[in-house]
């Protein structure tokens, strides 16, 4: 194993290696940046670019890219509320408060710091287990799968502070209605498409979260009057970059980070999970165990609240890792497109893999490693350049973000139909917003409500239309056991409150 | 300094956006005849996308197209790109669209309300056969086994696919089931999102069967934990010699995803016959070669009339079939 660590670094540490990589996460960051185009496309752009390279050398820049366009994708969630992926969403629920605070630049360098935390702690786990991960990640079945979007939703309950309970209901049913919008896969028939062809495939997550996130937020900066006096927001345009993370802060940050890297790494393994749901359940945890005064920070600007979904997303796109290389099932988009280029430069991914070409399987670990380190030197420096966005006058800024907003999603599809559907989503949303519900559950009803009935519908078939599974496999009662516990947990922080705080 | 950086940011981005429009949007105009443009119903990286661009660097790297370019147009099931090549069919003079078997399925279901018979069929180029599969350990050795199992209780064989319910995974397990004296409509079909989920549900013990498509199984077998036991092809196919066909094994019953080409209506006879001539030339190509294997494409060069007749033999069986299963009235 040693050797073959040694040989995995001494292949990136090539010259030409190492500059592919921060090529890769150059280029990778910019693309991620776009909303709309994420780590899938931005691969995706790459393999035709990779095709004359030796394989090393391509998973390399390929590596790059990938942690590149994640961190983009994070960036533009936290300047502009645009999250173009969906496992950036969660990471717009605090990040873009703390941004609007006048701490761009230290959200990002705290994005980036957990994003390598989350990244590094991942691929420990990685070198260590992944043979035997591989066989727990397939004892999950689609019940097992239900059971965790249902925890996933109890996230919820974070907004429920902001525009009340009810209201963080009604959004969440909203968006879990939105999902119902296309073709039925289980039955394969239409439902809500009004006979428009356009619908058939269902409303798309970036349409979505453009207009409710990025669109509507510009169009409300328009309606409302700065919140900030002009002379505030000269002073703090000069530490607007600062990227100064206090001592204090990181201590405090910093079980949140282990907490959400092992949650994430483990959601991540996971075939049918993936990222987004890491990202949800690690901010659901942490608002959980956070004290009652901790948790109101939560949705305003926490570092909690930011910490946790950009660790445990990172972790969880490691974790993707262990089911494509140790089984070669690719469990998310990114990794089926990864699958394809591995075997296009006649790699098979398997249980083979590791006996049969080690010098491969270390390279493509180590490459990742090696890119979640570039990632962090390259970004730094720039992050004040790139925080300074937020400096911009309004007049400026809020063009700029429709413009990106409506080009996002259009470059996608090139269907004109989406851009109306999403400027009509977004007034839907601006007119929810001025009476005060909270969007943030309607994305999370959205993502989650599509891939919670298509599990909850599996499962139904393969039980025979029993729901008897609910109580006879263990992992999903286990799951849905703890779902009861987090949704009666108010009850904790009551007893806690006659507790002396630790 | 202030001013120079929300500039310098402007520019970055836009730059950026060029490069991203560049990319995916070049050459609107196209002049000579020696260009082709591209148009892909879905979007990247999805096998549509795959047969399209890698018929273009086949075509390019062989110097036998000068420029090729690509779109992206998804939407509707792939409705809104035929849509488009239907109402700007004139200014589509040198544009081929890509697309495949669902043409026939989604037309028929009326998901949108075009056909094949809407367009120019070019040829078929290439084309991806079904195949069954089990987890290494199944207690299923063979398809027999699987046939006599779901003869004695439908509801014991469940099968995993990558696609829609009545899309083309359930179709060909139906097909087989049918084939073998079974009521396709006590299949118990269990989607997923992609083939990929398939198959973890199959490893996780949930499903029995995996239907899916040969290339994509392929892949999945060669990592040794699963196993293909019968192919819809009418022959064993080279890349799997130790696999049957469900031919072979006295069911009767073939599919093909075929995959191929289609011009706007109304082109010049002339024109489709050179579009479907550059197409054969291609075949003899070390570049499509190479770009075949890379894939695991099988070769299914049906030219013009011949591609039409293949598509109304595919339209009545899988109507039929699809009729017997419900979808249609």
């Amino acid at each position: 194993m040693i050797d073959g660590i040694l040989s995995g670094l001494s292949t990136v540490m090539m010259p030409l290696n190492l500059l592919l990589v921060f090529i890769g996460c150059f280029a990778g960051t910019f693309i991620g940046m776009l909303p709309g185009l994420g780590p899938i496309s931005a691969i995706a752009l790459m393999i035709p670019i990779t095709y004359g390279f030796d394989p090393s050398s391509g998973l390399i820049l390929m590596a790059g890219v990938y942690y590149g366009a994640i961190f983009g994708g994070s960036t533009s969630s936290i300047l502009i509320n645009a999250p173009g992926v969906a496992g950036t969403v969660a990471t717009a629920f605090d990040g873009y408060p703390l941004a609007k605070k006048g701490f761009p630049g230290k959200a990002l360098a705290m994005a980036a710091y957990c994003s390598f935390s989350g990244g590094t702690i991942a691929a420990i786990f990685l070198l260590v287990a992944a043979p035997a991960l591989a066989t727990v990640s397939l004892s999950f079945q689609s019940s097992d799968y239900f059971a965790l979007m249902v925890l996933g939703l109890t996230a919820v309950s974070a907004f429920a502070g902001r525009g009340g309970f009810l209201k963080a209901i009604l959004m969440t049913l909203f968006g879990l209605m939105l999902a119902t919008i296309g073709t039925d896969r289980s039955a394969g028939i239409q439902r809500f498409t009004f006979g428009r062809m356009d619908l058939v495939d269902g409303i798309s997550f970036l349409l979505l979260a453009m207009a409710t996130f990025a669109l509507s937020e510009a169009l409300m900066s328009v309606l409302k009057k700065d919140e900030i006096p002009d002379e505030l927001k000269k002073a703090t345009a000069k530490k607007i970059g600062s990227l100064k993370v206090s001592k204090a802060e990181i201590k405090e940050v910093a079980p949140t980070v282990a907490r959400s890297s092992v949650l994430g790494f483990f959601v991540g393994v996971l075939p049918g999970a993936g990222a987004t749901l890491a990202s949800f359940l690690a901010y659901g945890m942490e608002r959980n165990l956070a004290n009652d005064k901790r948790k109101k920070e939560f949705g305003k600007g926490s570092l909690r609240g930011l910490a946790a979904p950009e660790t445990a997303n990172n972790a969880a796109c490691t974790g993707s890792f262990v089911p494509l290389l140790t089984l070669g099932i690719p469990g998310s988009g990114t990794t089926a497109v990864m699958l394809g280029a591995l075997i296009s430069y006649g790699i098979q991914p398997g249980p083979r893999l590791f006996i049969d070409r080690p010098e491969v399987f270390w390279s493509v670990i180590i490459s990742m490693y090696v890119g979640n380190i570039i990632l962090l030197i390259l970004n730094l420096p720039l992050i004040p350049y790139i925080a300074r966005l937020l400096a911009v006058p309004k007049q400026f800024l809020v063009p700029i973000v429709l413009f990106f907003s409506l080009i996002g999603v259009y470059l996608v599809s090139f269907n004109t139909f989406d851009i109306q559907m999403m400027v009509f989503m977004a007034a839907i949303a601006l007119l929810l917003r001025l009476l005060d519900f909270p969007m943030a559950p309607m994305l999370l009803g959205f993502i989650l409500g599509g891939m919670m009935e298509d599990n909850l519908r599996r499962a139904l078939a393969i039980s025979d239309g029993s729901i008897s599974f609910l109580w006879e496999r263990p992992i999903t009662l286990i799951i849905l056991i703890i779902t009861v516990l987090t949704l009666l947990s108010p009850l904790r922080s009551f007893f806690s409150k006659t507790r002396p705080s630790k | 300094m202030k001013n120079s950086i929300p500039k310098l940011l402007l520019s970055l981005m836009i730059t950026c956006s060029l490069f991203v429009v560049a990319l995916s949007h070049p050459a609107f105009a196209v002049i000579k005849l020696d260009k082709i443009h591209f148009i892909i119903p879905g979007g990247a990286g999805g096998g549509w996308d795959g047969t399209a661009r890698g018929t273009g660097e086949a075509l390019t790297k062989s110097g036998l197209l000068k420029k090729a370019s690509y779109e992206n147009l998804s939407g509707g099931g792939g409705g809104k790109a035929i849509g488009h090549l239907i109402e700007t069919a004139e200014r589509q003079q040198h544009t081929l669209m890509v697309n495949s078997t669902p043409i026939v399925v989604r037309s028929l279901t009326k998901v949108f309300p075009f056909s094949f018979r809407d367009l120019t069929p070019i040829a078929s180029i290439i084309s991806d056969y079904g195949a069954l599969v089990v987890a290494k350990d199944s207690k299923f050795k063979n398809w027999n086994q699987v046939v006599k199992a779901f003869l004695e209780n439908p509801k014991k064989v469940k099968v995993a696919g990558g696609s829609v319910r009545g899309d083309m995974d359930h179709l060909v397990a139906a097909m087989a089931f049918k084939a073998a004296g079974g009521n396709p409509r006590a299949v118990r079909y269990i989607p997923y999102e992609a083939g990929g989920k398939a198959m973890a549900g199959l490893l996780s013990g949930e499903t029995q069967i995996l239907s899916t498509g040969f290339g994509e199984a392929l892949a999945l077998a060669r990592a040794g934990e699963v196993r293909i036991i019968a192919v819809t092809s009418e022959k064993r196919l080279p890349e799997a010699p130790d696999v049957p066909s469900l031919k072979e094994l006295g069911y009767n019953v073939t599919f093909a995803n075929w995959r191929g080409f289609f011009a706007p209506p109304g082109i010049s006879a002339k024109k489709a016959l050179n579009y479907a001539r550059l197409l054969k030339a291609m075949y003899s190509t070390p570049e499509w070669e190479a770009v075949r294997k890379r894939q695991g494409w099988s070769n299914l060069y049906q030219p013009g009339v011949l591609f039409y007749e293949f598509l109304e033999e595919q339209e009545k069986v899988v109507g039929s079939l699809m009729r017997e299963l419900g979808f249609l009235k």
